[in-house]
């Protein structure tokens, strides 16, 4: 690797090089150490909501999405720790929306359901909220089930129609905050776009309509390896 | 209707930066925002109108169902609650016939439960259509519900003036300053215009050196080197520098800057002129918490008069130097006293705080370089100015220069505002405020500590207790954990802007946590998940809030685990929170049958 004009850093002991500006999960991610994440997409003004990409930055929690590589930065990433705080986020997450995996259109691309595995979630010590969500099927080639949704704002940041931002946070606080679907401009979106959108929800929140298991359950994409094993073994 | 919303946002210049302005005019027009408030605004700041919606429902005081032609908001602050709020609610719903968060039939009265209105030193207290009404009674509430209903303008049911000899006249409210202590900083005497018009004759590079050399620190909580903060937003350059002051104080049994508002207006001006001098900027803005709107106008003729002094405006005090200040309201978000959420609702959006870096000094309001500063902190700095930066260091101690304005409220004799220096002890301040037989003392409001006895040789320093000026006093009869725990509880779940998931969610789970072992069915598990699970959101949340927020759990376990002791039960390792006749009881009312589980 050519390593000149590139910042130098470590993450638990193995040696990394970033481009300057780069984050430091897309560094983790090109110097094959998986982070893990929830709301990060590259290329993306990162939300830093999920704060499961928390790391040690020189010993103090930072979030790796919205941090920027320093020179000589020392990160802890894969300790018990931290990978203890990332599976009791994700319960958390599990226990305050409705996620029923077995039925889920997603399941087996789900990127929650893939890092409970893979932080080894079993039952969560957390009583279930069952909170009460709607369905919004209004829109042509959308199924928009907010019973699912983490609230990660992937859709909120990308998903636009003329400029226009399909999807909105709705409210605030830990009872009342939702994401809402524009169904007049949802509407408007084409079949690929629908795909697209389904895509970009980590969870079974975006869904395209009039099309179900097109790959068999047993053949998705986190069904034989674990989530981040594409980096890691990169 | 559409004429005027459509006049409305002309007035702004269809400029979405100003879609607080916007928004709070359309609530004030029609007592709530419209559908067709969403659709005319989504149409002419060329939005998605779940975009604007995005915006107002971020805000308690935005609404989308008529509010009431007269909208009561009472304070349901834990101080409110002890002084007597229970009798005012029943007062209104009695006299109403309605429950509260609902509006009577006929659409002229609405009741609703808002957070902290910065009146903990005379509740119980109320909003109304923007007036603030104190110390309410069952009485007083059944001459304000006959007002109502005859149609009586706001202000004419103002009966008592709080301040009429110290307060300005033209505020006409009952909010009394209950300014108990005078200390040496900010309520010494000086002469208005004299510091700014030293400052001016100075370098602005000098006038940050002296504020350093000052070591005076922000005021709003968080302690941040004031100096230092202006020398970095200096590095940042650029030609555009804002100056922000924080007037959003919104911790629950915060109300000094409501004092320093009115009291001392123009020694909050001129210091927001002189930070605004040593950084470079041509514009100040002061963001009012809208709790505090009764003071708006006020501000405003204060302002006039400043400029009319040439203390703002152009060329003050013929230094080439020009500045002025405009006010922008808020509209009911705790979270927007974190100085990036701040900044987030200054440009029209939700204040969700933001991710660091950049930081505000480098990338502020507008993208541009802002300092955001506290009330307090921008006052100190006119005294520092006249009085220099030994001086200043001389009070205090030695982390904390300087004094430092408390609002002390619960169970005291003298509830109100002091000026202290630095350091003085919980015990002395008791004793000042004339408080007995203290079961604890809540510093720094509920995101700061819950102190029991032992502890009251603390001193209120940023060494030791560091508060950004709320000081609430529990007596011995009182119950600590239902009546304040819960409640500061129920403050962050509702006052989160909801972005980090640990933040939105987990407070749910603790305060559900600390309600199951309230109501007798926990065990010694349960108490320690509570503590352990408490502990998530300071190591994993962006922002002040959500990594104080389980504060009030954590201070509580740590200084008075006795009372969650007294609770469990020690019988059982583990008791189960299910109920199956809860459980069953939607379906069993879809079929039309009983859950009469325990009877088979």
């Amino acid at each position: 690797m050519n390593t000149s004009g590139k910042l130098k850093f470590e993450i638990d002991g193995k040696e990394c090089f970033a481009e300057p500006g780069q984050s430091l999960i897309d560094a983790a991610k090109a110097n094959g150490v998986f982070i893990p994440s929830l709301c990060h997409l590259e290329g993306i003004k990162p939300a830093g909501s999920c704060r499961i990409c928390n790391v040690k930055v020189n010993g103090r929690n930072m979030t790796a999405c919205t941090t920027p590589v320093a020179d000589g930065m020392v990160v802890e990433n894969n300790t018990a720790e931290l990978n203890e705080m990332r599976k009791t986020i994700i319960e958390v997450l599990f226990v305050s929306g409705n996620h029923f995996c077995p039925s889920c259109e997603k399941s087996g691309n789900c990127e929650l359901q893939a890092l409970a595995y893979r932080y080894q979630m079993m039952v969560p010590r957390f009583q279930y909220e069952f909170p009460i969500r709607g369905v919004d099927a209004s829109a042509d080639h959308i199924f928009h089930d907010r019973n699912r949704c983490i609230l990660c704002k992937r859709c909120i940041r990308t998903i636009t129609k003329d400029g226009k931002h399909v999807f909105a946070f709705n409210g605030r606080g830990g009872e009342h905050l939702h994401v809402v679907m524009d169904d007049e401009l949802a509407s408007q979106l084409s079949e690929a776009e629908a795909q697209e959108a389904m895509e970009i929800c980590p969870v079974g929140a975006i869904l395209k309509k009039e099309q179900g298991y097109v790959v068999p359950i047993g053949e998705r994409k986190y069904d034989k390896v674990p989530i981040g094993s594409d980096i890691e073994n990169k | 209707m559409k004429e005027k919303i459509q006049s409305i946002l002309t007035k702004y210049g269809a400029d979405q930066g100003r879609l607080m302005d916007i928004l709070l005019e359309i609530q004030d027009q029609f007592n709530y925002i419209p559908d067709q408030a969403v659709e005319t605004l989504a149409e002419g700041l060329d939005l998605s109108s779940v975009e604007v919606e995005q915006t107002l429902s971020f805000y308690h005081f935005f609404t989308r169902q008529p509010a009431g032609k007269y909208a009561v908001y009472l304070n349901d602050s834990a101080v409110a609650n002890i002084h007597g709020r229970a009798e005012v609610k029943e007062a209104f719903e009695k006299e109403l016939g309605i429950p509260f968060n609902s509006v009577t039939e006929d659409g002229l009265i609405g009741l609703w439960d808002t957070a902290d209105i910065g009146m903990n030193d005379q509740e119980p207290a109320a909003i109304i259509n923007g007036a603030v009404f104190t110390e309410l009674t069952p009485a007083k509430v059944k001459n304000l519900v006959a007002g109502f209903k005859k149609g009586a303008e706001i202000q004419d049911l103002v009966e008592q003036i709080g301040d009429e000899v110290s307060g300005p006249a033209e505020l006409r409210t009952m909010v009394k300053d209950n300014l108990r202590l005078e200390g040496a900083v900010l309520f010494s005497d000086y002469q208005i215009g004299q510091a700014l018009k030293d400052a001016v004759s100075r370098s602005p590079e000098e006038v940050v050196e002296e504020v350093k050399a000052s070591n005076l620190r922000g005021r709003g909580g968080a302690g941040f080197p004031a100096g230092l903060k202006w020398e970095f937003c200096r590095k940042s350059g650029g030609d555009e520098v804002y100056l922000v002051c924080n007037a959003d104080e919104g911790e629950p049994g915060t109300f000094k800057e409501r004092v320093i508002l009115t009291k001392l207006p123009k020694l909050l001006f001129e210091g927001m002129a002189i930070a605004g001098y040593a950084i470079d900027a041509s514009l100040g803005i002061l963001y009012l918490r809208y709790e505090y709107r009764y003071m708006k106008a006020y501000l405003e003729k204060v302002l006039q008069e400043m400029r009319d002094q040439g203390l703002l405006g152009k060329d003050i005090a013929g230094s080439g130097f020009d500045y002025d200040i405009r006010i922008q309201l808020g509209a009911g978000a705790y979270v927007c006293g974190e100085e990036s959420g701040l900044i987030e609702s200054l440009e029209g959006k939700r204040g969700e705080p933001r991710n660091r870096p950049p930081f505000p000094v480098e990338k502020g309001y507008q993208d541009k370089p802002t300092v955001v500063n506290n009330v307090e902190t921008l006052c100190s700095v006119v005294k520092i100015m006249l009085n220099g930066a030994d001086w200043f260091k001389s009070l205090g101690t030695n982390e904390s220069a300087g004094t430092k304005l408390l609002s002390i409220s619960g169970d005291c004799e003298k509830p109100g505002v002091y000026e202290v220096e630095w350091g003085t002890s919980v015990r002395d301040l008791l004793k000042i405020a004339g408080a007995a037989s203290v079961q604890a003392v809540q510093v720094g409001g509920p995101s700061g500590t819950c102190i029991d006895p032992s502890q009251f040789s603390r001193s209120v320093a940023f060494e030791d207790l560091a508060t950004g000026g709320s000081f609430i006093i529990i007596g011995k009869e009182r119950d600590l954990l239902r009546d304040f725990v819960v409640n500061f509880m129920d403050f962050f779940i509702e006052e989160s802007c909801g972005s980090c998931g640990p933040c939105r969610n987990m407070n749910v789970i603790l305060r559900n946590k600390l309600l199951k072992i309230l109501e007798g069915g926990g065990t010694r598990i349960d108490l320690d998940e509570l503590y352990t699970w408490s502990l998530l959101g300071k190591a994993v949340n962006r922002c002040g809030l959500g990594q104080t927020a389980a504060n009030p759990i954590i201070t509580t376990i740590d200084n008075f685990k006795g009372l969650y002791k007294d609770l469990i039960k020690t019988d059982a390792e583990y008791l189960s929170t299910f109920d199956m006749e809860q459980a069953v009881a939607e379906s069993c009312d879809v079929v039309g049958r009983e859950p009469k589980i325990h009877a088979h």
